[in-house]
């Protein structure tokens, strides 16, 4: 295991796209926050604003590029048929996904550190200018405050399940663009079809299963007992979707022919 | 000395490449990729399925006893089918056959709920505010029954005179406000079923403000003073964003010599039809020939509040996963040339690079068209009627809309399919191709309807403006609201959105070729 921890990060480590790809998810994630706190005005105590939601908003687009990441890891390898070789020398496959899926984490987790700690940082700095001020009913935009620190921590969280999420589905999928494909559509279809389903059962149902919507619900520090899902069992549900991706992939990386 | 050698020079007829060889070549390859054939499938069928799913999870519990639309799911609506709100309150008396009526208005103030505290059964303690749309003036109502047809003049508070009828009209008169030092006088004549509405600074001089045509108005009607207030939206505009924040008000104005004229005298009496946000409003007052009334509330088509549920493009929301799926092959239509090493042939066979773009856009734009409008026009007719045999009311739209609606959708997914091919050019890596556009052309619309709200200005940069050709809800300049993606408002309007779109996909083109031209294959 050690070894394929070891051939997997060196795969990882002399990609050319691992740097850029790096990169792009902490600059997209921070830019797009930015952009958030930027346009954001509290003008009352009624404004109702979500601090944490507005200034974490680039990890909406920070995700991709996680996925995007992550699909890499699998895909490219079956793209230029590396696969066969990695499956020759490691011939214990669910060792090879476990070792994927380490690199994989690692990778999403050092993107989430700098680009959504940077954002939490950056909405500290920026948001207090915007009107959320103690007396609009804003004491701490820190990260000492319990909600902020579980917002900004669960969504570096987010990042990893995203990366794992992705790696299960691409492994099963092989295809880079089918697997980006499946992943994003399974991110964006829930929330997409909550804007059309008008029954409140169905709607709350929904919330609760989407992967992104209750994944996101970390974020939540306004009106946290509105939410489908309290926060870190919304991250579960998405931890379960994780899970049953890697599962379903090493099922059909062990049965497949490579 | 060496013997010449002729080269081999092929028995074909030497001729150039043809434009539809290109096409019959790249058809070929879209054709014969099975994957390719079932991602596009599945496009069409993630177009219909979603759409199906939401209407069948929108299955309205409440059921009306014939199997139509219950009481509490079916809107208001006017006398031209639109959805509209009807709450004011009227004072009035009957108007047989033909007549006029007559009044001078002396001030119009409006009181808006507080931010905080002082909820809908504390009005009389409100501050005073400005409600833009706040009015005062006369009616002819069929009847005080909500969504009757009517004609009313009327002075608003920041909007001047304005002749308004039927909830969706609105013609402007003066820009006179009606205050103590400078009242208003307003009259609104009857004669068969036209109504005119005149204004005059003095009672003397009228000008005439509009007119309008009642179609089978009875003889007898109800004719009388209205004041109504409606919500007050106080929509901040930042660079980046809006913020809305607001609640119900309500307005107080004051009539004096009031003129009913060919009618025999009889007493006022005074209506609260619907009930516009406040609960408690008091009753008019009249002493001697002065009337105090107080009204909240709008009579005019729904705004923003109206919603997405009523539309006829809510049964296309399934659009928006399909589209991903066609993003997906237009990608792999060109990265899968690199990765197999088929483009140095598709090269050789076709030397000049801008034209085999142009192929492979014609080809499988047209293909998307075809198959988006097919997979369209089945999921809003069958979709439709599925929403509406579950309880949803949906508002009809004329047929050019229709056909709008549906060209314009698949011509959008034909587009983003186009603009996958470009993307998929320049990056030539298959995962980022196929995320970047979705991030352009998906992700605006998700953050924009998110809870986030402040995103609305994506809907006009990205090429997620496209989505615009959907919109079938009106804007009204007569009611203040928030227009925002997520009660079905795109920022654009159709043309100019699809336009968005369209510029980002040439520009992608063009930097697409340039590269392929430039770059060794």
């Amino acid at each position: 295991m050690r070894f394929a921890l070891h051939a997997e990060w060196t795969k990882l480590r002399t990609s050319a796209g691992t740097f850029w790809l790096l990169a792009a998810a902490m600059v997209l994630t921070i830019g797009l926050g930015a952009i958030a706190d930027a346009g954001v005005h509290c003008g009352s105590a009624a404004c109702n604003h979500d601090p944490a939601k507005i200034s974490l908003s680039g990890v909406y687009l920070g995700q991709l590029v996680v996925a995007i990441s992550a699909v890499t890891i699998i895909s490219g390898e079956y793209g230029t048929g590396m696969i066969r070789t990695t499956l020759t020398a490691m011939p214990n496959r669910v060792a090879v996904l476990a070792a994927k899926a380490i690199v994989a984490a690692g990778w999403a987790l050092g993107a989430g550190l700098v680009g959504v700690v940077g954002s939490a940082l950056l909405g500290q700095l920026m948001l207090p200018g915007k009107g959320f001020t103690a007396t609009n009913g804003y004491p701490s935009l820190g990260l000492s405050d319990a909600g902020i620190l579980r917002a900004t921590f669960g969504s570096v969280l987010y990042f990893v399940l995203i990366a794992l999420l992705s790696l299960g589905i691409a492994t099963a999928v092989r295809d880079a663009a089918a697997g980006i494909g499946v992943v994003l559509g399974l991110l964006f279809a829930f929330p997409i079809a909550l804007v059309m389903v008008g029954n409140p059962h169905w709607h709350r149902r929904l919330e609760q299963i989407a992967p992104m919507t209750s994944g996101l619900g970390i974020q939540t520090t306004v009106g946290v007992r509105g939410l489908p899902l309290s926060p870190w069992v919304g991250l579960g549900v998405l931890g379960l979707w994780a899970a049953g991706a890697l599962l379903l992939g090493a099922l059909v990386l062990q049965l497949r022919d490579a | 000395m060496s013997a010449t050698m002729t080269p081999y020079r092929s028995e074909l007829p030497v001729a150039r490449d043809r434009f539809a060889q290109l096409v019959l070549a790249e058809f070929t390859k879209l054709r014969t990729v099975r994957g390719w054939i079932a991602g596009l499938a599945i496009g069409a069928l993630l177009i219909f399925g979603v759409g199906f799913l939401s209407a069948a999870g929108s299955h309205q519990v409440c059921q009306a006893p014939n199997g139509g639309i219950c009481a509490a799911q079916m809107p208001l609506l006017g006398p031209g089918g639109q959805v509209v709100t009807d709450s004011f309150y009227f004072v009035h008396q009957e108007l047989t056959g033909d007549g006029s009526i007559t009044a001078r208005v002396t001030s119009l103030d409006e009181q808006v709920m507080p931010a905080n505290g002082g909820g809908p059964d504390d009005a009389s303690s409100w501050p005073p505010g400005v409600v833009a749309w706040a009015k005062a003036g006369l009616m002819v109502k069929l009847n005080t029954t909500q969504g009757a047809p009517y004609a009313a003049i009327m002075v608003t508070a920041t909007h001047g005179v304005r002749m308004q009828y039927n909830f969706t009209h609105d013609v402007a008169g003066s820009a006179s406000t009606a205050t103590t030092t400078t009242p208003r006088w307003l009259r609104l004549t009857r004669s068969g079923d036209s109504l005119t509405g005149y204004e005059s600074a003095d009672g003397i001089t009228w000008t005439k403000v509009g007119a309008a045509k009642l179609a089978g108005l009875p003889s007898s009607v109800s004719a009388g003073m209205f004041v109504a207030s409606p919500d007050h939206d106080v929509t901040t505009n930042i660079v980046v964003g809006t913020s809305t924040e607001g609640g119900p008000s309500k307005a107080t104005a004051t009539f004096d010599d009031v003129d009913l004229q060919n009618q025999s005298p009889s007493s006022w009496q005074g209506t609260r039809v619907g009930d516009g946000g406040v609960r408690a409003l008091p009753p008019f007052t009249q002493s001697g020939g002065t009337f105090t009334i107080t009204g909240s509330g709008d009579v005019g088509p729904m705004g923003s509040d109206g919603g997405d549920d009523n539309t006829i493009s809510g049964s296309l929301i399934g659009v928006f996963v399909g589209l991903m799926a066609m993003v997906v092959i237009g990608a792999l239509f060109v990265t899968a040339e690199y990765r197999r090493g088929l483009i140095r042939t598709t090269l050789v066979a076709s030397p000049r690079r801008g034209r085999v773009l142009a192929a492979k856009a014609v080809v499988l734009g047209g293909v998307v068209f075809v198959l988006g409008f097919a997979a369209s026009a089945f999921t809003m007719w069958f979709v439709n009627r599925q929403r509406r045999h579950n309880g949803t009311y949906i508002v009809a739209a004329s047929t050019p809309t229709e056909i709008r609606v549906l060209v314009g959708t698949a011509a959008l997914l034909a587009l983003s399919a186009v603009f996958a091919i470009a993307v998929g050019t320049i990056v030539r890596r298959s995962a980022t191709a196929v995320a970047a556009v979705i991030a352009l052309v998906i992700l605006p619309y998700i953050l924009a309807v998110s809870s986030i709200g402040a995103m609305q200005w994506l809907l006009r940069l990205m090429p997620a403006a496209g989505f615009a050709v959907q919109q079938t809800l009106h804007r009204y300049p007569q009611v203040d609201g928030t227009y925002i993606a997520s009660a079905g408002y795109y920022p654009l309007s159709p043309v100019l959105g699809f336009g968005v779109l369209l510029g980002w996909t040439a520009v992608a083109l063009g930097l697409a070729t340039f590269l392929l031209r430039r770059r060794d294959a």
